[in-house]
């Protein structure tokens, strides 16, 4: 029968009902963030990947590449977010070669919730769009499900409530380059220290009309310190209670080793076509 | 998506998931509406859209132009709201373009309901299309749940529009001078926002005519008295 095969959905929803847990995807239980200023935009994110309760990296990288003016900061579902934006990254490439003009951010932005739509929010991306075309400064968010907001400062995650209260007390309009990378680093440190799905680094992004810098750890708050001991166990701490050696011309006695013919039966012909 | 614990098998063992809204979605639980008066129509909407308990965005435009002088108001799911204005937005530009005329407020709303109806079981989408023609001056379509299309005077919709049906039916006049409309959509939405947990924020309208389109904001710092630009 040609078509899909369904019956490990079935079986998976029988387990699932039995209460046999379904397995977890790694996770960037994140906070990410992106604030306008005059002559650009910055995103920033913490560099912490979970795996239920487990780090699962302490200094990945959530911050990724569309364009050479447009990044994109991720939250959610590690792979999602990594594969959506390259997906998207090459379509717009593609798309900028075939118009022959620079990429826009909207149409970025519209790629992504048309994508993620199309995939009812089982594609577990949740994104901070930024970014300097010839129309202008831009900063959106995509949702999962598809739906996107436009604002001048915004923030995502497990940790966007701590990053939130950050911007909602110290942000202010018109604010120069280093005020606004600045005030997204704290945010995310707010993020890093408030929130357990958050931690490490702090990365950010600096996109104007001339150029983009990716700032990767631009605050390290949490280097681990030298050890105020050494835990080395010295040679001969554990005794040995005895000792055997077995020579290579002797290893017949323990595998048995066959000589394989190369020129099998069938084995080096292949029909096309009969 | 992560399913939740309570995982429940019909007859043949498939999952069923009798949340309607999908869990995480971003939510407009809104209080929207829209009025016709003498010269036009005035769309009015607050500005709140919530995941769950939290508020996603304080400062949402949740009224969407699909032609120069056609919006909608949108409740209901973000996602799902968003992708059909753009599907309608599409289908009116080319239609503008092809016949060399704008659409009418009622082609807007037909368009409107063949997505909604055919797509019922998979949207969640309350809408209200509110537009001003050459030919029919000012006009409001309604399209809730299911998916069927009502040509009303005036039409409110969202979580918040249960406690003003009594303050809208009270105080609503037909052929209104423009202050008086602006007015009517203002206090009921205030009411709306005062009573409504999933509404809240700034009141947005939007005021369709001859002229086209003239957006209003309010505030409420000044508890929505001085109009600020848009």
């Amino acid at each position: 029968m040609p078509g899909f095969d369904f019956s490990n959905y079935n079986r998976n929803a029988a387990l699932h009902a039995r209460g046999v847990p379904l397995p977890k995807a790694t996770s960037t239980g994140t906070t990410i963030v992106g604030c306008i200023f005059d002559g650009g935009v910055v995103i920033a994110a913490d560099t912490r990947a979970t795996s239920g309760p487990i780090v699962a990296d302490k200094n990945c990288e959530k911050l990724h590449y569309i364009s050479p003016n447009i990044w994109c900061a991720g939250a959610g579902t590690a792979a999602d977010t990594e594969f959506t934006t390259a997906l998207i990254s090459s379509q717009l490439e593609l798309h900028s070669l075939s118009t022959g003009r620079k990429p826009r951010v909207v149409t970025c932005m519209t790629l992504l919730k048309q994508h993620l739509f199309r995939y009812q929010g089982h594609i577990g991306a949740y994104l901070v769009v930024a970014g300097v075309d010839p129309t202008g400064t831009h900063l959106f968010t995509v949702h999962a499900h598809g739906s996107t907001d436009k604002l001048p400062y915004v923030t995502m995650g497990s940790g966007s409530l701590a990053a939130m209260s950050v911007f909602e007390t110290q942000w202010k309009p018109k604010m120069t380059q280093d005020e606004a990378v600045e005030l997204c680093s704290q945010a995310i440190q707010s993020g890093i220290f408030n929130d357990l799905g958050s931690g490490s680094n702090v990365d950010v992004a600096v996109i104007t009309g001339e150029k983009t810098v990716l700032k990767r750890g631009y605050v390290r708050p949490n280097e681990r310190s030298q050890k105020l001991k050494s835990y080395i166990f010295p040679k001969g701490t554990t005794a040995v209670l005895n000792e055997k050696i077995i020579r290579k011309e002797d290893l017949g006695n323990y595998v048995s080793v066959h000589e394989l013919s190369t020129t099998e039966e069938g084995g080096d012909k292949m029909e096309v076509d009969t | 998506m992560e399913f939740g614990n309570s995982g429940s098998l019909s007859e043949d063992g498939i999952h069923v998931d009798m949340d309607r809204l999908k869990k995480g979605e971003v939510n407009l639980g809104t209080s929207i509406m829209a009025v016709t008066f003498k010269d036009g129509v005035i769309l009015g909407a607050d500005s709140r859209t919530t995941t769950g308990a939290y508020i996603a965005n304080r400062v949402t435009d949740k009224l969407t132009p699909v032609h120069d002088t056609i919006w909608c108001c949108r409740s209901g799911s973000a996602a799902d709201t968003q992708a059909v204005a753009d599907i309608v937005q599409y289908q009116l530009s080319l239609f503008a373009m092809t016949s060399g005329k704008p659409p009418t407020t009622q082609t807007a709303a037909a368009i409107f309901q063949e997505i909604c109806y055919a797509n019922k079981d998979r949207l969640s989408a309350g809408l209200i299309i509110a537009g001003w023609d050459e030919r029919h001056g000012g006009q409001v379509y309604s399209i809730p749940l299911g998916g069927s299309l009502h040509k009303q005077s005036y039409a409110i919709g969202g979580s918040g529009s249960t406690y003003i049906y009594g303050f809208c039916d009270a105080n609503w006049k037909e052929g209104m001078e423009e202050q008086d409309a602006v007015n009517f959509v203002k206090e009921a939405l205030k009411e709306a926002i005062k009573w409504d947990g999933s509404s809240g924020g700034v009141i947005r309208m939007v005021v369709l005519t001859a002229k086209g389109a003239d957006r209003h904001l309010y505030l409420p710092d000044t508890d929505y008295s001085v109009r600020h630009d848009a």
